[in-house]
Parts: C-alpha cells; sequence; structure tokens
C-alpha cells in the first residue's frame, strides 16, 4: 500500500519538527499582541512575519496566525501567495499549528475565487497530504496520550476516593481537574482539526483522487473507534469522498454502520446510502437492501431520542432516492411512519409526507368516488364487468382506516412554523382528502402568504393552481389577495390571476373595483360582460396612455367575442382615436373599426381620412391596419373611400417596410378590379370579411398545470426537472389493506385482518395483483426466481428446511432473517417454540395472506432465496448475505435491549410467547411500544 | 438537494461559495445574473430560474441574494425555507448578516454550512444545537482566543445532537432565571378613499426570551384562546394539549424564539386605531397641486400612538413640495430618494414625514403644495399612503395570557409579559 509507505516516511520529519517547536517555543510571544495591529503594517513588514513564523515554528504562535491569515484574505494576491509558502515550510508540529494551517487553507480556498491562484491549489494539495499524515500521527499519539491520562484519571479519582477520610486532597482534585482540562483541550483541537481537513478533503478529493485515497486507511481506523460521534463523522466524511474507486470500502462501511448500536451512526448511514448511489447507481441492490433493513429498524419506535427519528428521516430521504418505485418496503412501515411524523424533525416531515402521498395514490381508493360513480355510467360498467359487488361498496364508500390516519396525522402539520411542510400537508390533502375536509388547508395557506416574498411567490402560484380547479377553497379569503403598491411585480401579477380565477357573480363587483385585469372576468362569467365593459370604458377615459391602450386591446377582444351591439363603444373608441399614441391600442382600433364597420357606417371612413392623413407618421403596425380598414372599407363603403383608398395604397406602395409594400400590393391586387385580375378577386369580400373566430381567454395557469397533480415540487415550473415523480391515479381497486399488517400479537386483531380482506370480495382480483407484480419483481431480482416459485409452490417443506437450518446455527441466527421479521419466518419460529392449537390456527391465515398479496411475498422470498443461497454457498447475494451476518452479535444486543423495554406491552396479549418468540414479533410490540412511550412522553415531559 | 451555494452581493459579485456535493461551476450563475438584470428593481427577480441542467432559487435578504443550485426535484419552498434559515443564523451568530461581517467569519461560516447541510440534505438547523457545536464568536472570546490559542469550537462533544428535547441543550445554569414573553400583533389594512376599510385582518406573534435552569416545563394559557383563529407553533408546543385544551404546554428552547405566530379570526372586526384624513388634488392646467393630511386615533382604548411615520410615493411629475408640517419633521427629497423605475424611465418621489406621537388634543397636519413639472399634465392617479405606528401595552385583538406555569424545576423564574400593536401593510388609498 502506498498509502501507508508514505505517511511512514513523513513521520520522522514530522517528529523532528516537534522537537524543533518545543526548543524555540519561547521565542515571540509578542506576536500575538502584534495580531491585532498587524493589518496596520506595510507588506514588506508582514513578509518578515511570515517569515519569522515560518523560521520559528513555535506552536503558540500559529494560533495567532491564524487571525493574520484571517485578514490575509482580504489582503494583496501576492502576498497571499507568499504567505502560504513560507506557511508551508513551517513545521506544522502541533494541533494548534496544524488548524491554523487548514484555517488558512479554507481562507485561502475562497480566497481563490476571487482570484485566480490556481497554481496555489496543487501546493494546498501537497500540504493537506502532509497534514493529512501528521493528523493521523498526531491523533495515534494523542489517544495513546489519552488512555494513559485516563488511567492516571481513574487512579486519581480511586486513591482519592480512599484517602478522602485521613486527608484533605485539594491538591488532588487540583490534579484531576488540570487533567481534565487537558484532555478538553487537546480534544477540542482534534475536532476542530478533523473539521477542517474533512472541509478541504471534502472539496478537492475529485480533484486530487490519489491524495484523497491516503486519508482512507484513517478513516477506516476511525469506524471502528468507540465514540458514536466519530464513527459517525468518518463515515459521513468517507461517504462524501467522491472517488470511485473506494466504492466497495462505502459499501461495506455503509453496512457495517447500519447495524451499529448507535441510531446516530445508523442515521449517517442512511445518509451515506444516497451519496452511494450517486456515485455508483450499479450498487441499487444492495443499497436497496441496506435500507429495507433500516425501514424496519425498532429504535425508531422504541426510543424517543431524537436520532432515531433522524434516522427514520433519512431512510426516507435514501429511499426516495435510490428506489422511489418500490412501494413494497413501505407497507409494513405504514403506519410507524404516520404514527411517528409529528415527532420527527421538520426537514424530515417535508420528505415523508412527499413519499406517503405517493403511497397513499397508490394503495387507496379514491375519496372522490362518490361522485364520480353518479356521474360516469361507463365507469361503474367497467366494476360491473370486473366483479359485480364492487359497485356497491365504491357507492358506499369508507375510507380506509389507514387512509384516514394519515389524513389525522398530518393535520397538525399545518400548524407548523416551517412552510415546506405546510406546503407539503397541504398537497397531501389536495391529493388525498375527501373534497369537503379540502378547506382546512386553506387558513394555513393563507397563513402562509405573511411569510417572505420568496415564499408568497410560491404558496400563490399553488393557490392559482388550485383556485382553478376550486374556486369556492378561497373565496372566503379573497381580501387576502388584494394587491399592495409594495408587492414585487410577479407577486402582484399572481394575486390578480387569482382573483380572476376566484371571481363569480356574487363577488364580481367587489373584484372589479379592485381590479384590472378585467378582460379574463367577462369571459368566465357571461352576464358581467356588460359591467366590465362599461369598466373598461371608463378606464378608457383614463389619462395614461398604457392604461387606455391596454384596455383597448382587451376591448378588442371582449367584442370579438360578442360582436352583436357594441357599436355605442366602437364609436366612444374612435373619439379616442386621436388621443391614443400606443400603436399597439391604435391598431386595435383600426382593426375593429374595419371589422365592425358596418355597424358605424358614419364614422370609419372619417377615421380612415384621418389616416390618410398621418400615414407617413405611424408605427408599422397601424400601417398594415390601415391599409386592411381601407380595404374593408373599400369593399363595403366604395363609394366614400375609393380615392382614399387608392391614396393610401399608394402611399404604401412606397413604404419603407417591404411588409408593408407587400401587403399592399396583395390588397390591390386582390381589391382593384382590373384586367389581369384573376378569379380571386370576386371572393375578396369572402376573404377580407369572413368572420373571425373570437380568441379564447383563458388563464396562462390553466394550460401549464390543468394536469390534475398540483405539486409544491418545482414540477410545476419544470417539468424536466430530473427525479421528477409523477403521481400516479387512484387505483380502481384499492390494494390489499392487510399488507400494512404488521405482524400481530393479539389472536383478536389476527382475526380481525383476514376478516376485513374477505369483506372484499376482490380475492381473484388481488391475485392477479400480485401476480404480475411478483413478476416485476422477478424481474428485478435476478437470481431469486427459481426459489421464488419453489416457495410459493411447497411451502411446507420449505419452512421445514428452513427451520432445519435456524436449528442449526440458531445462535447465529442470521440477522438479515430476523431483521426481515417475515411472518414466514415468524410462523417458523412459533412452530419451533410452542407448539399449540393456536399456532396451526395462525399458520393458514398468514399463508393465505401471502397468496393474496405479492408485495409482502416479497420480504420473504428475499429473506429465504437470501438463506438457501447461503446454504448451498452458491449465487452472488451470498456475498453481501454473509456480510450483514458478521455483524450479528452486535444486532442481537439491540433485540435483545427492545424486547426488555418492550415487555410491559408484550404481557398484554391473550396468549404468552417467550422472550425468543417476542424479539422475531419486531415490528408490532415495536409500534405499541411507541404509542406506549408517547403517552409516558407526554405524561413526563 | 441542494447542490450548492453562492452568496451574491448588490453590486453582483458571488463572494462566497459552498458545494455539498460535486462542484458546479459558478458560471451557472450567469442566468441569475441575466433576470437580474431584467428585474426593474432588486425584489423582482423570480425566486425560482431555471436553467438548462440546473435550477436556482434565490433569496434576497439584507442585499444579499442567496442562490442555492438544484439539480434534481424538491419541494421549492423547502430550499426557500432553509435559505431563510441559514441567513437567520448567520443573523443570530454575527448580529448582522452583511458580505462584510460574512467575510470576516469565513471560517464560522463555512463551518455552520457544512454542519447545517449533509450531502445537501438538512441537518442541524436548530440554534440552539449549532451554537453548542459551534461558539459564535463575540469580541470576548476572540481577545481570549488569541491569548490561549483556542478555539471557537465547542469545548465537549455535542450533546444536543443526542438529547430528548433536540431544541434545547443541557445543562443550562442562569443565576436569575427570567422568562419573558412579547405578544406583538400586526395590523394589515387597505382603507379606501372615502375612509372605510377594504381589508382588515390581525397578525400576531408571540416571541419568548427564555432563561430557565434545567428542563423547565411551561405552560401558558390565553383569557380568550377562541380569538386565535388559525396558529403555527415553534416545534416545542405540544400539538395535542392545544388541540384539547387550548393551552400552549412546552419545553422552551434556551434564549430568544419564536413561541407562536397565529392570525386573528376574521370575523372579528378590526379596530382601526388611526385615521387619515386627506387632500390631495392637482388643478388642470397649473403647475400647482393641493397636499392636505391629518392623522387622528381613533379605538385606542386610550392608549398613545407613538413611532408614527408616514411614507408616500408621490407621483410622477412632481418635482418639489413645500409643506408644513404641525409636528415632527418631513423630508421630500428628490434628488437622493429615487426610486428608478427603469421600465418607463421615470422617478417616483419618496415623500416620508416622521410625526412620532399623536396628541388626541392636536391632531398631527401636514399641509402645503407640491409643484409640478413645468408643461406636464395632471398625474392621473393618486399616490397611497402608507401609515407605521406602534401602540404599547395593547393588544390591538384584546387577547391576553392568563397565566404561566412552570414545571419540572423547584425555583421560581421571574414571569414578563408585554403586548404590542404595531402597523404591519398599512395602506391608504387617496
Amino acid at each position: 500500500m502506498s498509502a501507508n509507505s508514505v505517511s511512514y516516511n513523513d513521520q520522522g520529519s514530522v517528529e523532528s519538527g516537534v522537537d524543533a517547536a518545543q526548543e524555540n517555543s519561547n521565542i515571540p510571544v509578542s506576536i500575538s499582541s502584534g495580531g491585532a495591529a498587524f493589518s496596520l503594517f506595510s507588506a514588506d513588514y508582514k513578509k518578515c512575519w511570515f517569515s519569522v513564523i515560518a523560521d520559528g515554528g513555535m506552536d503558540s504562535s500559529f494560533s495567532n496566525a491564524r487571525s493574520f491569515f484571517g485578514q490575509l484574505s482580504r489582503s494583496e494576491e501576492n502576498l497571499r501567495e507568499f504567505s502560504f509558502q513560507s506557511m508551508i515550510e513551517v513545521n506544522y508540529c502541533d494541533l494548534a499549528g496544524l488548524s491554523a494551517l487548514m484555517d488558512l487553507i479554507v481562507v485561502l480556498y475562497t480566497c481563490k475565487m476571487n482570484g485566480g491562484l490556481g497554481s496555489l491549489r496543487l501546493e494546498a494539495a501537497g500540504v493537506m497530504r502532509n497534514a493529512l499524515v501528521s493528523a493521523e500521527n498526531l491523533q495515534l499519539t494523542l489517544k495513546s496520550d489519552f488512555s494513559s491520562e485516563e488511567q492516571a484519571l481513574t487512579n486519581n479519582h480511586k486513591s482519592g476516593n480512599e484517602e478522602k477520610s485521613s486527608r484533605g486532597n485539594e491538591d488532588l482534585k487540583e490534579m484531576l481537574e488540570s487533567s481534565k482540562e487537558s484532555n478538553l483541550l487537546k480534544l477540542q483541537f482534534e475536532i476542530l482539526l478533523k473539521k477542517l481537513v474533512y472541509v478541504y478533503l471534502v472539496r478537492y478529493a475529485e480533484e486530487q483522487q490519489d491524495l484523497a485515497l491516503l486519508s482512507i486507511s484513517t478513516f477506516q481506523r476511525a469506524l471502528k473507534d468507540p465514540n458514536q460521534l466519530i464513527r459517525a463523522s468518518a463515515l459521513r466524511v468517507l461517504s462524501s469522498i467522491r472517488v470511485p474507486i473506494i466504492v466497495p470500502i462505502m459499501m461495506l462501511a455503509i453496512k457495517e454502520a447500519s447495524t451499529d448500536l448507535s441510531p446516530y451512526v445508523r442515521k449517517t448511514a442512511a445518509h451515506a446510502i444516497q451519496k452511494l448511489y450517486s456515485l455508483d447507481p450499479d450498487q441499487k441492490e444492495h443499497l436497496i437492501e441496506v435500507i429495507e433493513k433500516l425501514l424496519k429498524d425498532k429504535s425508531t419506535v422504541l426510543s424517543s431520542s431524537r436520532d432515531s427519528r433522524a434516522l427514520l428521516m433519512s431512510v426516507v430521504m435514501a429511499f426516495e432516492e435510490v428506489c422511489p418505485d418500490r412501494i413494497d418496503l413501505i407497507h409494513k412501515n405504514y403506519r410507524k411512519l404516520c404514527n411517528l411524523l409529528v415527532d420527527v424533525e421538520e426537514w424530515g416531515q417535508v420528505v415523508i409526507i412527499h413519499m406517503l402521498t405517493r403511497y397513499a395514490r397508490t394503495q387507496f381508493v379514491s375519496p372522490w368516488r362518490e361522485d364520480a360513480v353518479f356521474d360516469e355510467n361507463s365507469e361503474k360498467a367497467f366494476y360491473d364487468s370486473e366483479e359485480e359487488k364492487r359497485v356497491d361498496q365504491s357507492k358506499l364508500y369508507i375510507m380506509d382506516p389507514d387512509h384516514r390516519l394519515l389524513l389525522r396525522n398530518t393535520k397538525p402539520l399545518l400548524q407548523s412554523r416551517n412552510t415546506a411542510v405546510v406546503m407539503a400537508v397541504s398537497q397531501l390533502y389536495w391529493h388525498l382528502a375527501p373534497k369537503h375536509e379540502l378547506s382546512i388547508i386553506t387558513k394555513s395557506l393563507v397563513r402562509l402568504l405573511r411569510s417572505h416574498r420568496e415564499v408568497q411567490y410560491i404558496v400563490l402560484q399553488n393557490i392559482a393552481t388550485m383556485s382553478i380547479q376550486r374556486k369556492g377553497m378561497f373565496e372566503p379569503f379573497m381580501k387576502s389577495f388584494y394587491v399592495r403598491s409594495t408587492d414585487a411585480t410577479h407577486i402582484k401579477t399572481l394575486k390578480l390571476e387569482i382573483l380572476t380565477n376566484l371571481a363569480n357573480e356574487a363577488n364580481i363587483s367587489t373584484i372589479l373595483r379592485e381590479f384590472q385585469a378585467i378582460g379574463r372576468c367577462a369571459t368566465n362569467i357571461s352576464e358581467v360582460t356588460d359591467t366590465c365593459l362599461n369598466g373598461l370604458v371608463l378606464l378608457l377615459s383614463n389619462r395614461d396612455e398604457t392604461v387606455v391602450a391596454e384596455s383597448v386591446v382587451v376591448i378588442k377582444k371582449l367584442l370579438q367575442t360578442q360582436p352583436s351591439q357594441h357599436s355605442d363603444i366602437i364609436k366612444h373608441m374612435a373619439k379616442l382615436f386621436d388621443n391614443i399614441t400606443v400603436p399597439m391600442a391604435r391598431a386595435s382600433i383600426l382593426w375593429l373599426m374595419g371589422e365592425y364597420c358596418e355597424h358605424v357606417p358614419k364614422i370609419a371612413p372619417d377615421v380612415l381620412r384621418k389616416m390618410a392623413k398621418s400615414f407617413t407618421n405611424e408605427e408599422d403596425i397601424v400601417k398594415l391596419q390601415t391599409v386592411n380598414l381601407a380595404a374593408k372599407l373599400y369593399l363595403t363603403n366604395s363609394k366614400q373611400t375609393k380615392l382614399l383608398t387608392q391614396y393610401i395604397l399608394n402611399l404604401g406602395k412606397y413604404d419603407q417596410n417591404y411588409d408593408i409594400r407587400d401587403r399592399t400590393r396583395f390588397i390591390r391586387q386582390l381589391i382593384v378590379p382590373n384586367e389581369k385580375s384573376g378569379a380571386l378577386s370576386k371572393y375578396a369580400r369572402r376573404i377580407l370579411m369572413a368572420p373571425k373566430p373570437a380568441p379564447v381567454l383563458q388563464s396562462a395557469f390553466k394550460d401549464t398545470r390543468m394536469d390534475g397533480w398540483m405539486d409544491s415540487g418545482l414540477a410545476q415550473r419544470m417539468r424536466s426537472a430530473s427525479g421528477y415523480l409523477e403521481l400516479s391515479d387512484w387505483p380502481a381497486v384499492a390494494p390489499d389493506q392487510s399488507v400494512r399488517n404488521v405482524e400481530v400479537v393479539e389472536p383478536v386483531k389476527e382475526a380481525g385482518a383476514p376478516a376485513l380482506g374477505e369483506s372484499k370480495p376482490a380475492k381473484s382480483d388481488e391475485k392477479f395483483y400480485s401476480d404480475s407484480e411478483e413478476e416485476e419483481e422477478e424481474e428485478e431480482e435476478e437470481g431469486s426466481s427459481s426459489e421464488d416459485s419453489s416457495s410459493s409452490s411447497s411451502e411446507e417443506s420449505e419452512s421445514e428446511s428452513e427451520s432445519e437450518e435456524n436449528s442449526d446455527d440458531s445462535n447465529k441466527s442470521s440477522s438479515s432473517q430476523s431483521e426481515k421479521s417475515s411472518s414466514e419466518s415468524d410462523s417458523e419460529k412459533k412452530k419451533k417454540t410452542l407448539k399449540n392449537k393456536k399456532l396451526q390456527q395462525q399458520k393458514p391465515d398468514s399463508k393465505d395472506r401471502k397468496q393474496k398479496n405479492g408485495n409482502t411475498v416479497k420480504g420473504e422470498s428475499e429473506s429465504e432465496s437470501g438463506s438457501e443461497s447461503s446454504s448451498s454457498g452458491s449465487s452472488s447475494e451470498s456475498g453481501s448475505e454473509s456480510g450483514s451476518e458478521l455483524d450479528s452479535d452486535s444486532d442481537s444486543g439491540t433485540d435483545q435491549k427492545k424486547n426488555t423495554k418492550s415487555k410491559p406491552v408484550q404481557s398484554k396479549p391473550v396468549t404468552k410467547y417467550d422472550g425468543s418468540f417476542l424479539s422475531r414479533e419486531s415490528p408490532v410490540s415495536g409500534r405499541e411500544g411507541y404509542q406506549e412511550s408517547e403517552r409516558e412522553g407526554e405524561m413526563s415531559d | 438537494m441542494i447542490h450548492s451555494l453562492f452568496l451574491v452581493n448588490a453590486s453582483g459579485d458571488i463572494f462566497l461559495e459552498k458545494h455539498w456535493k460535486s462542484v458546479v461551476s459558478r458560471s451557472v450563475c450567469d442566468y441569475f445574473f441575466e433576470a437580474l438584470e431584467r428585474a426593474t428593481e432588486p425584489e423582482n427577480v423570480p425566486p425560482v430560474i431555471p436553467t438548462p441542467h440546473h435550477y436556482l432559487i434565490n433569496v434576497l435578504r439584507h442585499r444579499i441574494y442567496f442562490v442555492a443550485v438544484i439539480q434534481s426535484e424538491v419541494p421549492p419552498l423547502f430550499v426557500i425555507e432553509f435559505l431563510h434559515r441559514v441567513v437567520d443564523t448567520f443573523q443570530d451568530y454575527f448580529g448582522v448578516c452583511t458580505e462584510a461581517a460574512i467575510k470576516d467569519n469565513v471560517v464560522v461560516v463555512y463551518e455552520l454550512l457544512e454542519e447545517m447541510l449533509d450531502n445537501g440534505f438538512p441537518l442541524a438547523t436548530e440554534s440552539n444545537i449549532l451554537k453548542e457545536l459551534i461558539k459564535p464568536p463575540t469580541i470576548l472570546r476572540t481577545v481570549v482566543n488569541t491569548i490561549t490559542g483556542s478555539t471557537n469550537v465547542g469545548e465537549q462533544l455535542p450533546t444536543g445532537q443526542l438529547s430528548v428535547v433536540p431544541w434545547r441543550r443541557t445543562g443550562v445554569k442562569y443565576t436569575n432565571n427570567e422568562a419573558y414573553f412579547d405578544v406583538v400583533e400586526e395590523i394589515d389594512a387597505i382603507i379606501d378613499k372615502s375612509g372605510s376599510t377594504i381589508t382588515a385582518e390581525i397578525q400576531g406573534v408571540i416571541d419568548a426570551c427564555v432563561k430557565l435552569t434545567g428542563m423547565p416545563d411551561l405552560t401558558l394559557s390565553f383569557m380568550n384562546p377562541r380569538l386565535l383563529d388559525d396558529v403555527s407553533f415553534h416545534p416545542c408546543v405540544r400539538f395535542k394539549r392545544w388541540e384539547a385544551e387550548r393551552i400552549l404546554s412546552f419545553i422552551p428552547p434556551d434564549g430568544n424564539f419564536r413561541l407562536l405566530s397565529y392570525h386573528v379570526s376574521s370575523q372579528n372586526l378590526v379596530a382601526i386605531p388611526v385615521y387619515v384624513k386627506h387632500n390631495i388634488s392637482f388643478r388642470e392646467g397649473s403647475s400647482q397641486g393641493r397636499f392636505e393630511l391629518t392623522l387622528g386615533p381613533k379605538q385606542t382604548m386610550g392608549k398613545a400612538v407613538e413611532s408614527v411615520l408616514v411614507s408616500s410615493q408621490l407621483p410622477r411629475g412632481v418635482l418639489n413640495a413645500n409643506l408644513n408640517p404641525s409636528q415632527g419633521t418631513y423630508t421630500f427629497d428628490p434628488v437622493t430618494k429615487l426610486h428608478i423605475n427603469v421600465a418607463t424611465n421615470c422617478y417616483w418621489q419618496l415623500l416620508s414625514w416622521d410625526v412620532g406621537k399623536i396628541n388626541p388634543q392636536k391632531l398631527p397636519s401636514l399641509k402645503g403644495s407640491m409643484s409640478l413639472q413645468a408643461g406636464a399634465s395632471k398625474p392621473d392617479e393618486n399616490p397611497t399612503i402608507n401609515i407605521q405606528f406602534k401602540i404599547q401595552q395593547l393588544a390591538i385583538s384584546g387577547l391576553k395570557v392568563n397565566r404561566l406555569d412552570m414545571y419540572g424545576e423547584k425555583y421560581k423564574p421571574f414571569k414578563g409579559i408585554k403586548y404590542m400593536t404595531k402597523a404591519g401593510k398599512f395602506q391608504v388609498r387617496t
């Protein structure tokens, strides 16, 4: 290993550095006082200081160097370089010095962004290597120091206790305290140093892969550290090093950490899963295994500590990243997730809620069914054909208790201070809740409008989407969307958008007063079109040109939709025409004149006359419309306008703009009869005066986001974002709800579950589902297929063989199997431990369930295949399996712990089980335990 | 989730960058700068900017843009909320969140960012925990550190990560045990021309400053909890007890925090504590305009209205105003206080009048004339008037705290409660 050899070579020099530093350590204490005044010194003087520091190399000065270098970040570039070089020459001998160096590197790293100090990077990398090596070295020495000091401590302590009665032991106490202090000091330096090294390492690992590799062995060692924090941070950094070569090391580390005793480490492992996955997607299969294991982690339910909650969130995070399609992994944890949701950290809540939304959409029947059934007979027929009883069920829709559980548990989160959480819950309700329950989210969403500008923007956007589909929701809060003069432009637009969407007969008068974008209001509600028009006409007399122009354009659109008898408005506009200068508005008016010239036979020619006068000074767009108007008038009223048209066409012929010249030429050929004119001119009138279809006015939000899936996600704005997960439609038939039943202890419940399943006559149907899913899984996981089929067919024999196997190495009790705690293994265990009749009843139950839903079977089959393959000693799975088996010792330790905790709860059920069995019953016992602990928590807190 | 973070200052320079995954070139910010250029005002930059390979989500606070680079689907609010949390943390640590403060504390900033996110996912955002991990820099500590050579990293291994109450650090000790609660209410209102209220609502918060030893468990009850229509809590508050008993029960974090923010139900009529009489008019044809403004208190329950500040953007074309305040001072500076509207290339002049306290016997007024640009026609729209004010010792909604009890510790704490009403977005249209 090259890494090791280098480190040992360098150790020598480092140690000599230590000696040198200790000799010199008494020289310039003055540096510390100089630190403050340092910034005042000239550049040359600074250089001198650096050389002093470099030569002296005393430890105390390094901490002062920190402040120097902090200032350096803003000083001249060449100086920076110089300081760096002198720094490199320094024999960084102790932790303080090293930490100063690391600080410097961090500073340089930020400097580099400002200036082009690229050349320094290499040097920095070199220093890093040295620093790492010596850090490693120091750490080792530190540890030995530690142990000796600790020993001394304990010795002191003992002797202190013994002699306490006889003597006053003040000096001993002093000793104790001083040694403690020095301990702390070193510890603290160690942490700082490590942190800074980590920052650097993570940043540059990708670019300097070889150097980064040198550090790996340190982390590997730290992974075995007795301190959980050090284990965790080592894993964290190790997984952050993006060097493909170390993937196997990372994989191993993750697997190990996922069975760690400390929930904190397990949480870090869950984080590391994502990192590894992004580094090497090929590891997916193995990572899914780890995720599955972590999802079932019992500690999340049992202990109320924050880390276990955080673990949950990290695992779900990893799940979303690595295998969002593996919904089947969630089944058994669904209720646990729902129940814990309130206590999870706020960021985790967002992730979990999003995941649960997707889950619920695939697992529950639509609560909106009621209306749908009555409306659509086709749908009904569809159900009929599938099975008869189904229809009755859908009519009498009863919400799945799990569905209800989710809604109930997320509701309090609407009160969260974190806007993201509120939005996530709103979204969940939007997609999952029955329509009549939707109103509770409105209030919370409106509350968010009080928040920062950016939050407002996103929330308003979502409200805009919702308000299109469900006007009623936000109507009571209409006033919250009134525009304030201090709002940013995009917020104003959104508010107007929402107001438009909210408009109806009842509130239109209020809104109109508020309102400037009236156009769309009018088209939405035909009754108020007249009012709108009046309002717009009023606006026409406004003095602001842009407002007038805007309203003219809107009126044009409006009149187009209702061309009947608005000639007075057209007349009014003709009057205004002289005062309007905005080209678009002028063009609009001209077009209106032309289009409805029959309604205003007297005015139109007059307008044309005016235009002919000012034609040359007009904008292009106005000229075009003038030509159009002329042509139309020529056709309808050729007596009065013949000469005018001729004149305008002549003007247009010599216009600078070729568009206008073209149009003129075209119009002339079309309308002016001459010898050469073809058949086309006969149709001129029909061509020009053809009734035009009215433009469709609608909200811009309609087309972009009407696809039924309102989401707070980026997806609303960006469909292309990678990792966007489309929400599935409601399933036509609810998948079997018993999949979420975690292995139940109480016989009462056990009996209840299948009964529920039977009440749904969808047995055959379910079978169909499970089959297909099984097939998919078979495709996904090569290798396990053959065992799978055999397991489902000859279950009895297999379970026996397995139980044999288990009894063979019962003390080994492979952890993977116990973690998976499938019903299969449970029943086996039951068989083994207690052979009474109750068991015989339960067993067919579980078998029954297994046939019904492939989802649960999945986990079982996996564990089976794993154990089988390991028994036969073949297949690719065996490697990973054995890896986790190594940790079985530690895991069983946790198991037992959990056991003792959950015992009081366990004693409730009628049947008594012995301890070894309880350890298998983890999920439910865990859940029960949680409820208990929560109750306890409430009481004790 | 969050890939990288860039900090951009007011002049458009990137002065800090941090990457949590692989390094993203800073050229990605060019899209942001483009949007910045297009925006007429700093606030108008859209919060989410799509680029071909990334999405930029930005937040503007203290004249610094925090630009986060996103590569995969993520709820935008998640990122925005986090960025705001970062700013809050900086403010908490350095007192202010300015470019200079961040540059001065570059190392601490990096340490913080490293702790707050792991692989782009929030790790520790609770300020109590962060402070345990990384000590905030103070002048005293800097001095001590330079002399003793120690650092700002916590003395102990962080226990907060592992404590049962994640938002509270363990081993808190005070000689004076105190708990202060500030009930602050803000009135958002739009008043129309005739003086009638178009919309008015009250939003309130309860900010707490709790300095109590050990692990105290507090309950706070209200005289009239029905008033609270919509509430959001600090995570420490127990939802279930609120649902059941309308009591706030919580183990507080150490130090300052926002316990509760609420919205007062819209059924209750909002008492508007201030009225404005105004007469702003321009005569057709002349270059002079009249400006009259009188303020008066109403429905203040006998409390004085203080710190009144009136501001208004006068219409385009107003060159100068010659006004006479009966009290306080006004500023009208058409040269320095410009709000340049690039799109229309015109200037809005800001008039602000620092009134001070309103004396009910002698109502403050501001009267005078405005002169228009020569030849300019009469402005079309009248300006809106923004008003700020404060009323001490009054919660305008009538909310009252009933009592505060402490369990779990033996000592007797000092308890204090303060009420205040402020104007939020209080606008009068003329």
